[in-house]
């Protein structure tokens, strides 16, 4: 019984006399913080994306504060309201940023892409990836599974019929948390106003895709040397449009010459995945 | 003499013959977790020294003037929990206030100490061997260099990893168990040089 009294003395005391030395530290130690960054971080969405390039809302909001170089426009689902918000609270000048919305660069469905296997385990991206690569003999495509539209914050995107992601250009914000998510890196953040959208990331050579894909890149640089703007370069066996460069001439001969229309308008493509037949003879190459 | 080469023994076996990460396997957490950067293992490598020299001197003075003497020891590990995670919270809040660019470089770091089983495992163990005062900083520190060198060297070798070419199915954490096993079978070459 005096061992037990002992005991509770001893914790009792021990556990008092921590706390109330934090309790004094916390007191006597404390950092003043400049209320406005408690203001600032009111006003952002507090998605904690880190789309702005920092840890958090809170980090960004003590960065715009506190430091002068910090532009006032980088909180990305916030968009031009809470911009000009914040560069009222402190006292900056709010820039246009463009805004930016995802893009899946695959359009090989259920229809369009070969598969090396039926595919049984667990349903996440992530976890198909782990066997090979995924069930897909596209190493790069898309793989159907629905990763980012779990992760989505906003909501922006739903898995279509052909296990391709749609996305919703009005909801998408452009914080590029599916980019993060999606193990095949096949999302890309593009500017809202880009008039051509290559849907597809493969690297392969164009014999290797015809294969195993309906509308893969074909590289046959049809695209590049049909673009009068020469906004258009072949990189690593795939066509990557300047989007500075490109403008919506009437021609359009890029899509229009495309055999396996990989790369296409992007106003043809809104809020629906492109849904195209090859045509029964491919152009050659 | 005979002093000295009983201290240079128990550092030299708290830093590599009975290495706490690669021998003992604690703290595995935060080796796995933080040593994809070379320069956070760095960090990590010096605040885990640290607070593990301060917090074993604070819990040897609690063992022997407030536990032992009342013959509580079997209340060791339960206060040393909440003594650490005490004074590592109090550590964090005066580091805040006075030198706050090492707070920039530690204080990340220093939130994932105070759960650490390592940070725990060597006061425990200085309790149990009786250690005085003395024996017990030099063990604390060979602890907490061997735990700095043990997280140093993984992340060199991680990062050396990321030019090789890895199956995909063990990419990440898969690969990086085989690395530490191996290079815990290199550490076992010292074993039975300084009984545990």
């Amino acid at each position: 019984m005096n061992t037990s009294i002992l005991i509770l003395l001893v914790m009792a005391a021990l556990g008092i006399t921590f706390g109330l030395i934090l309790a004094f530290a916390n007191k006597k130690f404390a950092i003043e913080v400049n209320p406005l960054i408690h203001i600032v971080e009111d006003v952002l969405p507090k998605g904690q994306c880190g789309a702005c390039g920092y840890a958090g809302c809170m980090a960004y909001a003590e960065a715009v504060v506190t430091n002068p170089d910090v532009p006032p426009n980088m909180c990305v689902p916030g968009k031009a309201v809470v911009a000009a918000r914040v560069a009222e609270l402190t006292g900056k000048k709010a820039e246009e940023v463009e805004p930016r919305v995802a893009r899946i660069m695959c359009s090989g469905g259920l229809e369009q892409a070969k598969r090396s296997y039926e595919y049984k385990g667990v349903q996440t991206c992530a976890a198909a990836n782990v066997l090979f690569g995924g069930p897909k003999s596209c190493a790069y495509g898309c793989l159907g599974f629905g990763d980012c539209v779990a992760t989505c914050p906003f909501g922006a995107m739903t898995l279509g019929e052909n296990h391709l992601p749609q996305i919703d250009k009005e909801k998408c914000t452009g914080c590029g948390a599916c980019q993060k998510v999606c193990p095949k890196q096949v999302i890309d953040l593009t500017p809202l106003t880009a008039n051509v959208h290559v849907s597809c990331k493969s690297l392969a050579k164009g014999a290797e895709v015809r294969k195993i894909c309906t509308v893969g890149c074909l590289s046959c640089t049809l695209c590049m040397r049909q673009c009068t703007h020469d906004a258009i370069k072949m990189v690593n066996n795939l066509p990557v449009v300047d989007h500075s460069k490109c403008v919506e001439c009437t021609e359009a001969k890029c899509v229009e010459k495309c055999p396996t229309k990989a790369i296409h308008l992007i106003r043809q493509a809104a809020g629906e995945p492109p849904v195209v037949k090859a045509p029964a003879q491919a152009q050659p190459m | 003499m005979t002093e000295v080469a009983e201290y240079f023994t128990l550092f030299m076996g708290a830093v590599i013959v009975n290495n706490f990460v690669l021998t003992r396997f604690l703290g595995l957490c935060i080796f796995f977790g933080v040593s994809k950067n070379l320069n956070a293992s760095i960090g990590m490598g010096m605040a885990v020294t640290s607070v593990m020299t301060l917090s074993s001197m604070l819990a040897w003075a609690i063992y022997n003037f407030v536990l032992a003497p009342y013959h509580l020891t079997f209340l060791t590990t339960v206060v040393f929990v909440v003594l650490i995670a005490s004074f590592v919270q109090l550590l964090e809040i005066i580091i805040k206030k006075f030198v706050p660019t090492l707070y920039n470089l530690w204080g990340i770091y220093l939130v994932l100490i105070a759960t650490n089983c390592i940070v725990l495992a060597v006061p425990l163990i200085i309790s149990e061997s009786a250690y005085s005062f003395s024996k017990s900083v030099v063990f604390a520190i060979g602890s907490g260099a061997g735990f700095a060198l043990a997280i140093i060297l993984m992340a060199s070798l991680r990062e050396k990893l990321q030019y090789a070419d890895v199956p995909k199915s063990i990419d990440g954490l898969g690969i990086a168990f085989i690395l530490a096993g191996l290079l815990a079978l290199s550490f076992f070459g010292f074993s039975g040089m300084i009984p545990l």
